[in-house]
């Protein structure tokens, strides 16, 4: 039986909870028709890594480590990724579908000359290994189900969020290969030169398990600071809405919708946000949205699990002040 | 320097869509359809470029992707911008397929063209594969930086310096050319077309590009090389009915954590 293999992606030697949502659900996959999971680590000094892999499910290892591959190349990590792939013929790839995991699904499906589930919010394996995923198109409008015409090396990206990694567990004996990849380095390629975080918003919106988010009715680029202190009290990442971004209130980096990023959090706070058909593109997978506008006829309130009618400067420091105070008697 | 743009023509994004009785497709009738926003960050950078160089040539490319589609509204959109050239790869066999497809085609047709940078758009804001791009340098052969908000070319070195958005941060990236670039928001704002602009572009001949002239096997392409079949489409299940919080905004507040904390298990 042919097994499903999973690139398990690391940053800066952190494994990407993506990667691990991904190895959870290949091995959901996998559980039904009895076959191996097996995890693919690139990166330069990675090998640590490779007890929490297992720890997550994989039940093998195919890991590649080389200098070059410390940053992300499309060219290299698709040779490496090619190479486990040829080596040990899998049903599908799977990764999470990040900045990276998207990239390097695109290009490995082209090079497979495979199919590629691009984004998926669900997946499915039917007994001779055909993927069927299911896909948010249009924004968010509509959902495909898309079905791959040959079960070999079908490239899956998974929407970040969605999928739950396992629960992990004490595990031994995982056998850890390195492959050696031909890194062909004479060909044209990228490099990266340096990574820059992003000086404001810590909290990466797209792995953020609650966002607090701003638009229009903020007024003002000072007035985030409520957000922040809201969102600092739940853990939260800070957003907005187009309207706030485009006055330069907030870097685009933090845009919430059509043309900014697509999240899929637990919980969604949108504070003074109408709720724009392009701003929903990007938030209506949200599992819980929380609605706090003045104007009840704002579309988002069509699309709140709760609905706060009222002046975002009164609700939002007082919610802030709850919250603080239910956390500390939480630690008592 | 040598500039090429593939755009696709997408519904307007405030758009109501419906699906087609036998589910594969959406109801085209009545829409209104755009060039891709993302395209049109594409476009613009384009124009830039060559207007910074002081020479080029900026052609837009689109492959018709379904029998309906009338993508020659946005190749008339883009010349109207300030394009020099407009090409349309039109053919059945090009039809109703998918990523993979529509990269073997337009790869094919830009081979021919030939050019020094190639601009895609970093999603297509119908399907949101975000992968054609990609796929198209694959099969060129060549290097590609995908979701750039920030593009520096040097024309005389023959390279690039491109900020691309990661999660948490941006990765500054460089490549010689030629290279292809998927654009971000962020990286311009596209101008309007101008109405000598329009009346202009109306004048201009577009190219017509099929299956046969490209060399490639009709089998392979379409809904007949697709890898990835839409099974069905469908609206997607109904949020359900949310709630509004009565009462002032510290009651509001109170029983809104409480419901997090205690309903949702949230916080
Ligand atoms: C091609 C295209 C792409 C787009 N992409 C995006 C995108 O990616 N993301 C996005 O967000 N938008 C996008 N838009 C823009 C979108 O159409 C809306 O214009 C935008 O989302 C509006 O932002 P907003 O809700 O902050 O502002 P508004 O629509 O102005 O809403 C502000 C809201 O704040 C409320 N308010 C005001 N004062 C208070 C107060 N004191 N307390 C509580 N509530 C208050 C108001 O009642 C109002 O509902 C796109 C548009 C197009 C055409
Ligand atoms: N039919 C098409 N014709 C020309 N360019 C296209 C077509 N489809 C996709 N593209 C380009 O590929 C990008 C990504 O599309 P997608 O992978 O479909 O999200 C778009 O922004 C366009 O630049």
């Amino acid at each position: 039986m042919n097994p499903i293999l999973v690139f398990c992606e690391q940053r800066d030697g952190h494994l990407k909870k993506a990667g691990l949502e991904a190895l959870g659900e290949g091995c959901r996959l996998a559980g039904k028709g009895g076959r191996e999971v097996i995890a693919v680590l690139i990166g330069s000094s990675v090998d640590s890594l490779a007890a929490d892999l297992a720890a997550h499910g994989a039940s093998r290892i195919l890991l590649m480590e080389d200098e070059v591959l410390d940053h992300y190349s499309p060219e290299l990590y698709t040779s490496g990724l090619a190479e486990a792939a040829t080596r040990v013929r899998p049903v599908a790839v799977l990764m999470g579908a990040t900045a990276m995991g998207k990239d390097l699904a695109a290009k490995l499906a082209a090079r497979l000359e495979s199919a590629l589930l691009q984004d998926c919010v669900a997946l499915e394996i039917e007994p001779n290994g055909t993927l069927v995923g299911t896909r948010l198109l249009y924004g968010g409008k509509l959902r495909a189900i898309v079905r791959a015409t040959h079960p070999i090396s079908q490239v899956a990206t998974l929407r970040p969020n969605v999928f739950s990694p396992l629960e992990p567990r004490a595990v031994s004996g995982v056998p850890v290969e390195r492959l050696s990849v031909r890194l062909d380095r004479t060909r044209p390629m990228t490099r990266v030169r340096e990574v820059r975080g992003a000086a404001e918003d810590k909290r990466e919106l797209t792995e953020a398990p609650i966002i607090v988010a701003g638009g229009r009715g903020l007024r003002g680029p000072e007035h985030f600071k409520l957000l922040e202190e809201l969102a600092k009290a739940l853990g939260a990442a800070v957003g907005a809405s187009r309207a706030a971004v485009d006055a330069g209130w907030k870097p685009h980096a933090s845009q919430v919708g059509l043309t900014g990023k697509t999240v899929s959090p637990q919980l969604y706070i949108a504070c003074g946000i109408s709720g724009a058909i392009q701003h929903q593109a990007g938030m209506s997978s949200a599992r819980v949205i929380v609605a706090i506008n003045n104007n009840p006829n704002a579309p988002i309130f069509n699309l709140a699990t709760y609905g706060i009618v009222g002046d975002l400067f009164e609700v939002v420091p007082l919610l802030t002040e709850e919250v603080k105070r239910l956390k500390q008697e939480d630690r008592k | 320097m040598k500039l090429i743009v593939c755009v696709k023509q997408v519904p307007a994004t405030e758009s109501m869509l419906a699906v087609r009785p036998d589910g594969t497709d959406i109801e085209r009738s009545g829409l209104t359809f755009i060039v891709n926003p993302y395209d049109e960050f594409a476009v613009e950078e384009a124009l830039r470029i060559r207007e910074r160089i002081g020479t080029g040539e900026v052609t837009v490319v689109t492959l018709r992707s379904h029998a309906a589609q009338k993508p020659e509204a946005a190749l008339r959109t883009c010349l109207a911008m300030g394009a020099d050239r407009a090409v349309l790869l039109s053919d059945p066999a090009f039809e109703d397929g998918d990523s993979f497809t529509t990269a073997l085609a337009l790869a094919a047709a830009l081979r021919r063209l030939s050019f020094d940078l190639l601009l895609f758009g970093k999603q297509a804001v119908d399907d949101d594969e975000g992968a054609v791009g990609v796929q198209v340098a694959e099969l060129l052969g060549i290097p590609h930086v995908a979701v750039v908000n920030r593009l520096e070319v040097d024309a005389k070195a023959r390279n690039l310096v491109a900020h691309r958005q990661i999660e948490g941060g941006i990765e500054v990236v460089e490549a010689p050319l030629p290279v292809l670039v998927t654009c971000q928001k962020g990286l311009n704002e596209p101008r309007y077309p101008s109405l000598p602009g329009i009346m202009k572009a109306k004048q201009k001949p577009l190219e017509v590009l099929a299956c046969h002239t490209l060399g490639l096997a009709p089998d392979t392409l379409g809904a007949a090389g697709a890898k990835l079949r839409v099974v069905r489409l469908e609206l997607p299940p109904p949020r359900p009915p949310g709630r509004l919080i009565p009462g002032d905004a510290e009651t509001q507040a109170k029983e809104l954590v409480r419901l997090l904390h205690e309903k949702e298990k949230l916080i």
